[in-house]
């Protein structure tokens, strides 16, 4: 006869594990939340602070939600808890959006995954493109302050923390290329779609075809 | 590991472990809370732990805690009739038991000493090392292998899976 641990209730641990995370972030005591949130475009990770959101990522292009978890940690703070409560607004406008009944995202946004110098400015213009719209990485790289650094432009908006929401999609190349997207090309094109910037295939800008 | 994991992470990791020590600890009424209590402080310090702890062993020592805070409240109050068992088990020579009766050992083993009590749920229920009990408790190794030994004699357990060095 022995002390053997005591068998727990299946499912039990995980429900106060569950419960215990939704506290921790209804009571303040973790400033990081996060939910996945399953849609049109497959499965994204969305992650809030107290400021908002601040970081959207399509979980497998990103190497997955502990890759997307790991790299919040290091940047801002490893009390992170999954608290599904704290993302409703965000699941909210993005089914909005995604059902064709929102045009502009009203949530509040933390720049704390993006320096604050070129990129941010970059972000920033790229959020002045209107829905059903679309510009590109000159123009952007000009909105931002510096017309030549197109490149740099290019680089900032590839590494958009809150795609979709932050509509760097909407940024093309000067040649009327798709340009490149942090969600693969496939889900840019999509994302005009829904926006009716585009029909898909080669797509060409009106004013800005051919440099 | 060169940084702390996403807290979310660490709490998978280990809430069987720790809502098992508990149950064993505080019995299943007051392990619900208890569990909760552990990882909210366990967050509250979370930020400033070292990445190279041994996590396991520090959300244990803060279970642990808890589970004093348990006993303590209690002593200040009527234990729940849930925690009193009909049949006071016979300690001593039965056959072996199958583990239905496990619940009666650990009632009986939240009935010790403190020491004892800490040192034979955090070894047979957590599964910590005498040496990471010592550190838990604040104690030698060998207060913790004796309040082990001095805790099973009063139990009259024969364990299969005593340490031969203890």
């Amino acid at each position: 006869m022995s002390l053997h641990p005591p068998d727990l209730i299946p499912g039990h641990a995980a429900a106060l594990a569950a419960r215990t995370s939704a506290r921790a972030a209804d009571e303040g005591v973790a400033e990081i939340a996060y939910a996945r949130l399953d849609g049109p475009l497959g499965r994204l990770v969305a992650i809030s602070t107290p400021r908002g959101l601040v970081r959207l990522a399509y979980e497998l292009e990103n190497g997955g939600l502990d890759a997307v978890l790991e790299h919040v940690a290091v940047r801002l703070t490893p009390c992170i808890v999954e608290a599904p409560g704290r993302l409703d607004g965000v699941r909210r406008e993005l089914d909005e959006y995604f059902d064709g009944r929102r045009r502009e995202f009203e949530l509040a946004l933390d720049w704390g995954l993006v320096g604050a110098g070129f990129a941010r400015r970059v972000l920033q213009a790229a959020i002045a493109i209107p829905f059903g719209d679309t510009s590109t990485y000159r123009d952007v790289a000009g909105a931002a302050g510096s017309p030549n650094a197109y490149r740099a432009a290019g680089n900032a908006l590839g590494s958009n923390p809150i795609p979709i929401v932050v509509p760097c999609h909407r940024v093309l190349a000067s040649t009327g290329g798709l340009g490149g997207y942090t969600g693969g090309l496939d889900r840019k094109r999509l994302l005009l779609e829904i926006e009716g910037a585009g029909a898909g295939g080669q797509l060409r800008l009106a004013g800005d075809a051919v440099d | 590991m060169d940084s702390l994991p996403p807290f979310q992470r660490f709490l998978d990791a280990h809430r069987d472990d720790v809502l098992r020590f508990l149950v064993a600890a505080v019995g299943r009424h007051d392990a619900d809370d208890a569990f909760q209590e552990t990882f909210l402080s366990a967050l509250r310090a979370y930020e400033r732990l070292r990445p190279d702890s041994n996590l396991r062993a520090w959300v244990l020592t803060i279970a642990h805690r808890k589970a004093l805070d348990v006993h303590r409240a209690r002593g200040r109050r009527p234990l729940p009739v849930a925690e009193l068992h009909e049949e006071a088990p016979v300690a001593g020579a039965g056959p072996p038991r199958g583990r239905a009766t496990d619940g009666d050992h650990w009632d009986r083993v939240r009935a010790l000493p403190q020491r004892q009590r800490a040192v034979l749920t955090l070894r047979y229920a957590a599964d910590l090392t005498h040496g990471e009990i010592a550190a838990t408790l604040n104690c030698s190794e060998e207060a913790a292998r004796r309040a082990a030994s001095d805790g099973l004699k009063t139990l009259r357990l024969e364990l299969t899976d005593v340490p031969a060095s203890a």
